[in-house]
Order: C-alpha cells, then sequence, then structure tokens
C-alpha cells in the first residue's frame, strides 16, 4: 500500500491527513483517490506535479508507485 | 544512479562551442533573420496605467502608405479564449491593465512609417484609478482589475470580485507552541520591489505566415517548443503547420519564456502576406515584458537560548502584475527549506496589479521568500549572540529533513556550503568601520521534465548532437562533455546543435536550472543508444553476438578474440552494416536534485552619500557535479551579480499615475562589471544520485541568496535593521539620517 500524504491545502477536500492506497500506477492511485474524496477531482490531481519517494516528477501518468512509497502531491514548478 | 567515479570529459573545461560566433559578431540572434520582401512590425501601447477601451479606429492607420497591415485583438481566433490572459496580454482586448499594454499593431514597409502609422489609431480610453501596490490591491475597496476574479484558495468561493487570485496555505506541526517555547522571537515585514531580469537581447522574432503549413517563427526564446505551443493556441493553428526556431540568446534568466510579440507578428503576417520582423526597444522590454515580482514579506522566527529554531511563519504577498499567477506557490514552498524545523505554517497571496504581467525571473519567488526569511534568521542570530554561520549548522536542512510542501530530502550540500563559508579565507579576513559583512543561504528546487535529445554520427566518427533545449548558460558545452564521457570521444569530435521543433520531439523550456540535468540525461540516454549500434555493426562485422563485444575509450574489441575496431571505423562502414548510426534520448527526466547556496557579503558604506561599495563576495553553491566547471562559476557569478542589483540599486519607479519613470538602463541600475569585485566562488559537489553524473541544476540558486547577504552587510554597516531593497543611496541616507 502507497502512503499519501495531504497538504494542508488538500487536507480541506480529503478531511483527513494522510491516506493508504493499493495501485502500483500512478494513474490508477489518482483514480483512486478521485473516486474515494467526492471533493478531489482526478483533473485537477493529474494537473499537480507529484513527489514519489522523493522524487519529483512533472507530468506523471505510468510511473510506478511501489508498496511503502511516499506520494506528495505538488505545484507545478517553473524556473527561470 | 551515480557513484564516484574518475572522469575523462566531465568536469573538464573545454572551449566552448559557441565563443567563436559571439566574440566576433557571427552570432545570429533574434534580430538578425532578415527575409525577402519582409515588413517591419511596431506596436502601439498605452499611455494609461489602468483604463476602459471604449473603441479603436484603425481605419486611418490602414490606409497610410507603406502599411501592409493593422492588427487587434479582434484579429485573434476564438481559440484565443482558451488562453485568454496570454492573448490579451499581447493585444488588449477591452481594458489595458499597465503602462504599455500592447493595444495594436502595424506592419509597414519601414519602421518610421509603422510609427508613424501607429499615431494615426484612434482609442478612446476610459481611464480608470491605477492600483500600484501589493497592499493597496488587497484592500476591500481598492479598484478591481478584473471584474470576472474571485480569489480561490478559501474555504468559500467569495461573490465579490477582487485583486486577490488565489491564496495558498501550507504547515507541520504547531507554531504557536513553538514560539510558546521560543526565547527570541523577531516579526518582520520585508518588501523587495519589481524588477527586471535585463538581459542585454531584446525580444524580437521574424515570422511568415503561409496558408500551405508551412508557417515560420525565428525568435530568441528560452523555449521554442512552448512558443510553438502558446502561438498556435492563440491563432488556432496545427502544431505541424507551425516551425519555431530559436535563435542564439542574449540573456534570457526566465524573461524569454513567453510569448509578446510571435503571435501579433504572425497576425500581421497573415494579414500582409508578408514576412514580418519586430523588434522591443528597451523602453517595451522594461514597460511590456515580464519583471520579477515584487512582494510583501511578513516573517516570524522563534528561537531558544541555545540557538534551535523553535517556530517559522511567514505571510508571502506577490504582485502579479496584470494578470494572475505571480511566483506565490514557489515562494511559499521555499522560504523555509534551508531549516530542519518542524513548526512551520506559510500563508501565500497572488495578487494583480497595474503594472506589467510578471515572468519568471531566475528561481522565481525564492529571491523574495528567503530574502526575508535570511534577514530574519541573522537578526535572530544576532540577538541570540550565536555566529550567523552556527546558527544555521545547528538548524540545516539535510538529508531526511521534510521539507514544508511534503518531500523528505536526499542528500543535499547545504552543510557542506557552509561549511566552506566558514572556512574561506572572505570570512577570516576584518572588517574596517563603516564596513559590515552579510551572509545567507539560498534553496531552489531544480526540476527535470521532458527532453530530447538525437545524435547523428558522421562516416569519420565525428557527431552531432541535435537538442531542443536552447542554450542560455552554456548547456551545448556540457552536453559534448557528458556525450564524449558515454562514446568515448573527445568532446571536440562532437558538435552540439540547437535543433528547431520540427527536428525533434517536444523538449520543455530552457529554465528551472533543468537542462543539464534533464537533457544531460537525454543526451547520456542517446549515447547510449550509439554505443549500442555500435556493438552490433562490429559484431555484425566479426561474426559474433553484440554480448561479445566491449566498448571502451572509442574502441569495440572482440571479447572472443583480438580484433578491434574504433569508433571512427565503425562509422565509416555503418552504410554497408545497416545504415548510419543515430541514437536517440526522450524522457521525462525525475530526480533532480535541489541546489543550495551560501553566500557572503562585505559592504562598505560611505555615509555621506549613502552609497554601497561591494568589497569581497563570496559564493558557495552545491553542484552535484561540476560538468564544466568554468559554465558552473559562471552561474554562480551571474547569480550573484544580478542578485547584487536587485539588494542594492534596482526596482521599477512609478508615478502616481501608475506611468513607469525608469524604463532603460539609464535610470533601471544594474551593476556594471566596475561596480562589483571578483566573485569568488567555491563548487561544493555532494552527488545527485538521479544523475548519471551526479548533476544538480545550478542556474538559479545563485541570485537568492544575495539579497538577505547584502542586505544585512548594509544593516550591520550602518548598525540600521533595513527591511525594504533596493539599499539604495537615497534609502540608506535615510535610514542613517533617521536613526542618528
Amino acid at each position: 500500500m502507497a502512503t499519501v500524504i495531504f497538504s494542508s491545502e488538500l487536507q480541506r477536500l480529503t478531511g483527513e491527513p494522510r491516506t493508504e492506497v493499493s495501485a502500483s500506477v500512478y494513474r490508477d492511485l489518482v483514480a483512486e483517490l478521485a473516486s474515494r474524496y467526492e471533493a478531489v477531482h482526478a483533473d485537477d490531481l493529474m494537473a499537480m506535479a507529484v513527489a514519489i519517494d522523493g522524487e519529483i516528477i512533472h507530468d506523471p501518468l505510468l510511473e510506478q508507485v511501489g508498496p511503502g512509497s511516499e506520494v506528495h502531491f505538488l505545484y507545478k514548478i517553473e524556473g527561470g | 544512479m551515480s557513484e564516484a567515479r574518475e572522469y575523462k570529459y566531465v568536469g573538464t573545461r573545454s572551449i566552448r562551442p559557441d565563443g567563436y560566433d559571439k566574440v566576433t559578431g557571427r552570432a545570429n540572434y533574434g534580430a538578425d533573420l532578415s527575409l525577402p520582401g519582409m515588413v517591419w512590425g511596431r506596436v502601439l501601447r498605452s499611455p494609461h496605467a489602468h483604463a476602459n477601451i471604449r473603441s479603436i479606429d484603425t481605419s486611418k492607420a490602414e490606409a497610410y502608405p507603406g502599411v501592409f497591415s493593422v492588427a487587434t485583438f479582434a484579429d485573434f481566433p476564438d481559440s484565443a479564449r482558451d488562453v485568454i490572459d496570454l492573448a490579451r496580454n499581447c493585444l488588449a482586448e477591452d481594458k489595458v491593465l499597465y503602462h504599455g499594454h500592447a493595444v495594436a499593431a502595424v506592419a509597414a514597409r519601414t519602421v518610421a512609417i509603422a510609427e508613424e502609422a501607429l499615431q494615426l489609431i484612434e482609442v478612446d480610453y476610459e481611464v480608470l484609478a491605477p492600483v500600484m501596490d501589493v497592499r493597496d490591491a488587497m484592500l476591500a475597496d481598492a479598484p478591481v482589475l478584473h471584474a470576472d476574479m474571485f480569489t480561490g484558495g478559501l474555504a468559500e468561493t467569495p461573490d465579490t470580485a477582487s485583486n486577490i487570485a488565489q491564496r495558498m496555505e501550507m504547515s507541520k506541526g504547531d507554531v504557536e507552541a513553538g514560539f510558546a517555547e521560543a526565547d527570541v522571537i523577531v516579526e518582520r515585514e520585508y518588501y523587495s520591489p519589481t524588477v527586471h531580469q535585463g538581459y542585454i537581447e531584446p525580444h524580437a522574432c521574424t515570422v511568415r505566415f503561409d496558408e500551405s503549413g508551412q508557417s515560420m517563427i525565428w525568435c530568441s526564446t528560452q523555449g521554442h517548443f512552448d512558443v510553438r505551443a502558446n502561438t498556435a493556441k492563440i491563432l488556432n493553428m496545427d502544431l505541424g503547420s507551425l516551425k519555431v526556431i530559436a535563435s542564439e540568446i542574449g540573456g534570457g534568466f526566465g524573461g524569454k519564456t513567453v510569448v509578446y510579440l510571435e503571435p501579433v507578428a504572425l497576425t500581421l503576417s497573415r494579414k500582409s502576406g508578408r514576412a514580418v520582423k519586430m523588434i522591443m526597444d528597451r523602453e517595451e522590454v522594461f514597460m511590456a515584458s515580464g519583471p520579477g515580482a515584487a512582494s510583501r514579506n511578513l516573517i516570524k522566527i522563534g528561537a531558544r537560548k541555545d540557538g534551535t529554531i523553535t517556530a517559522m511563519k511567514a505571510r508571502l504577498c506577490f504582485e502579479a502584475g496584470a494578470f494572475r499567477g505571480s511566483p506565490m506557490g514557489p515562494g511559499c514552498m521555499t522560504v523555509f527549506t534551508p531549516y530542519d524545523v518542524p513548526n512551520q505554517y506559510v500563508e501565500g497571496y497572488d495578487v494583480v496589479v497595474n503594472k506589467p504581467k510578471v515572468a519568471a525571473y531566475r528561481a522565481p519567488g525564492a529571491p523574495q521568500a528567503e530574502y526575508a526569511a535570511e534577514m530574519a534568521i541573522n537578526e535572530v542570530a544576532a540577538e541570540l549572540g550565536i555566529d550567523p554561520i552556527d546558527f544555521r549548522l545547528q538548524n540545516a536542512a539535510k538529508e531526511g529533513t521534510q521539507a514544508l510542501y511534503g518531500p523528505t530530502l536526499k542528500a543535499v550540500g547545504l552543510v557542506e556550503c557552509l561549511e566552506a563559508a566558514k572556512n574561506s579565507p572572505q570570512y577570516q579576513t576584518a572588517l574596517a568601520e563603516n564596513q559590515g559583512r552579510g551572509l545567507a543561504a539560498g534553496f531552489w528546487f531544480n526540476i527535470g521534465g521532458l527532453s530530447s535529445v538525437r545524435i547523428n554520427m558522421n562516416p569519420d566518427g565525428t557527431g552531432t548532437i541535435v537538442e531542443g533545449s536552447p542554450d542560455i548558460g552554456g548547456s551545448r558545452a556540457s552536453m559534448a562533455l557528458m556525450a564524449a564521457e558515454e562514446l568515448g570521444l573527445p568532446s571536440e569530435r562532437l558538435k552540439p546543435i540547437i535543433g528547431d521543433t520540427e527536428n525533434l520531439p517536444y523538449s520543455g523550456t530552457t529554465g528551472g536550472s533543468r537542462t543539464t540535468f534533464a537533457t544531460g540525461m537525454a543526451v547520456v540516454e542517446a549515447a547510449q543508444d550509439v554505443v549500442r549500434q555500435f556493438k552490433e555493426r562490429a559484431a555484425a562485422l566479426w561474426n559474433v553476438t553484440p554480448e561479445q563485444v566491449e566498448y571502451t575509450d572509442g574502441v569495440a574489441s572482440n571479447t572472443s578474440g583480438d580484433d578491434k575496431l574504433t569508433a571512427a571505423e565503425i562509422c565509416a562502414q555503418a552504410e554497408r552494416t545497416g545504415g548510419h548510426i543515430s541514437g536517440t534520448g526522450n524522457i521525462n527526466a525525475r530526480g533532480a536534485g535541489p541546489s543550495f547556496a551560501v553566500h557572503l557579503a562585505d559592504v562598505e558604506v560611505d555615509k555621506d552619500t549613502g552609497k554601497v561599495t561591494v568589497l569581497r563576495y563570496t559564493a558557495i553553491q552545491d553542484a552535484g557535479k561540476a560538468v564544466h566547471p568554468s559554465y558552473v562559476e559562471g552561474q554562480y557569478q551571474g547569480g550573484a551579480a544580478q542578485g547584487i542589483g536587485w539588494a542594492l540599486n534596482e526596482e521599477y519607479i512609478y508615478s502616481k499615475d501608475g506611468l513607469l519613470e525608469n524604463a532603460g538602463f539609464l535610470d533601471y541600475r544594474i551593476p556594471l562589471a566596475s561596480d562589483l569585485p571578483m566573485i569568488d566562488t567555491i563548487i561544493v559537489e555532494v552527488p545527485n544520485s538521479f544523475h548519471p553524473f551526479g548533476v544538480r541544476g545550478v542556474g538559479e540558486t545563485g541570485i537568492i541568496p544575495p539579497l538577505a547577504a547584502v542586505g544585512t552587510a548594509v544593516s550591520e554597516a550602518i548598525n540600521v535593521r533595513l527591511t525594504d531593497l533596493p539599499c539604495s543611496p537615497p534609502r540608506v541616507l535615510k535610514a542613517i539620517h533617521d536613526n542618528a
């Protein structure tokens, strides 16, 4: 089971600080969260960047999420 | 994953491949392409900071001799509404939102004719009161820029329009409990002004619209694939019908990640049937491109007597300019990241004002936010009587620290940078009267993302590295070194070039300190693809399997015999063994390693004039692995120079009517070489395990520490705590007199 840790902003939508999700692919993890929390929309999550086990990934879709992985949703970072 | 090893090419100081062209004037920049029959485009810009457009009459301009076409927002197709802010920033629709906002454009035989025709365009304005400061813009009774802007990020969406586009908050632990534990608390508001990236080369493009689907844009840009994407969106074009070529670029720093002229020029070209060239003059660059955001940031930090920081709190208010989208988010995410403190709360606001829409400026959001935090950190250290380096070492983020924005940091080099600062010659140098020393840390995430590379091997064993990342800081040289390392060939035999949007799949914009990291990984992937093919061809020639071929230092060896072939020999026979050899690398790079920095600034203040002289400056930063050390040092020095200018002199100055008063390098004073001492650099290398060579991006972090390093140094020199940037002579003199 991967552990998804919600930021303070996402906690307003989920009502809890973290949850466990059984998914091995990022796309499926997002779908599970969207089905679990009414206020969470898959499109909104897919528009964000994600950190899986500390690695920040922009535009994720098919990334592997291992059992024991830690997942954080982040705002996309652009630079200069 | 990288491991420590000796390299033959990576880490050397090869001659830059673009050097000869740049010093001889052969390099072709954004304004250097001319096409047959080309005409010149110029833009009519708003004389007001805030006004409704009642009507625009272009008929006289259209009839003027020598004019080929005129464009307004009305010429954009409906698809522009999908990117409405971007489109309205290129040409105003029904409202002008800053002094210099583009209203209409003319294409004419000469620039002079175009300028005369602009004067014939009649615009009926209803002038409105402008709002020019984030504090004023956030007031309930402030003039509202957008009637359809309702603050996002609140528990309930308000029903009254506001200039606050977005609110955001992040927290961990319990800050109030943390402050309750503190023996010392510092709480101050800091201000950093609107500044410009100061690139020497203005925005420029030459375009040709072709109704048969071969339209072309040549432009100075950090991201030609995104120029294509955004122009195509605004003008409802297929990506495949628009080719964008990135010229050589004379500076970007984030300011050339946005389109301003290109959609307008292409519209003029479509309407005129001619190629069109448009170049911003310097005044236009200041007035109507994308400066760095101003911000007002309230910081509160508490610490115990033993030097442990117990709580950190911030309220960051960023100006976005005319349309939403300041770097408030990254500001919130970076502000306290150098510190391993369990109790943190950050609140951020993205606020529109009647200034040009901001663009990225080197680690956008981080200089402004971390300036405030670092100034406060230095004040807390002083209150506690603890050396500022020791104070930071005690609380430094390191491997295992959880950042406020979520992830746990992997191995990072902040501690190493702090230790290098402590042992630096500058830190051992005594100060004299009227002199002060400041130190500050800085953090930037760096990013990875999409990069595409192709390596084409020629029959003589030379190669061309075609990459999709415009070179704004020396990345081409680094690509050649990384390819050389993988191929075992001298970098002089590998020529790096920037491919256009038809040569390669999509590559992300050069920015975010991503290029040497992400495009470097794509280069490695492409080079490994070439090596795989070398082995296959050699195996075919020797009638063995590829697994029986070793490839080292440019030579393939048959492990079951004595046969050897050089890369050049394999390439010479490529036609007969399956065709010419070409390797590709297409990736979405992940695992970008953050880069921490620590800077030291020593200054002297002339207390009669308020002038600040920088005496000594040391920039220390973690590069992971410096692929080309000279370029890495150059990035450190360049970031420092820009940060020093931001700290000492640079700011947009507006009249009470919202008109920009210093739109030129004479009155917007960036540092010259004669203003600064040699900036000493120390490269720290804590490898990033996600990159084959351990690379971390370095281009951005270096602009973050100078603001607080210089701000603290000036404060120390005059014994007055300064909070507002820049520390220009009038401000410094006033601070001295007010506290005399």
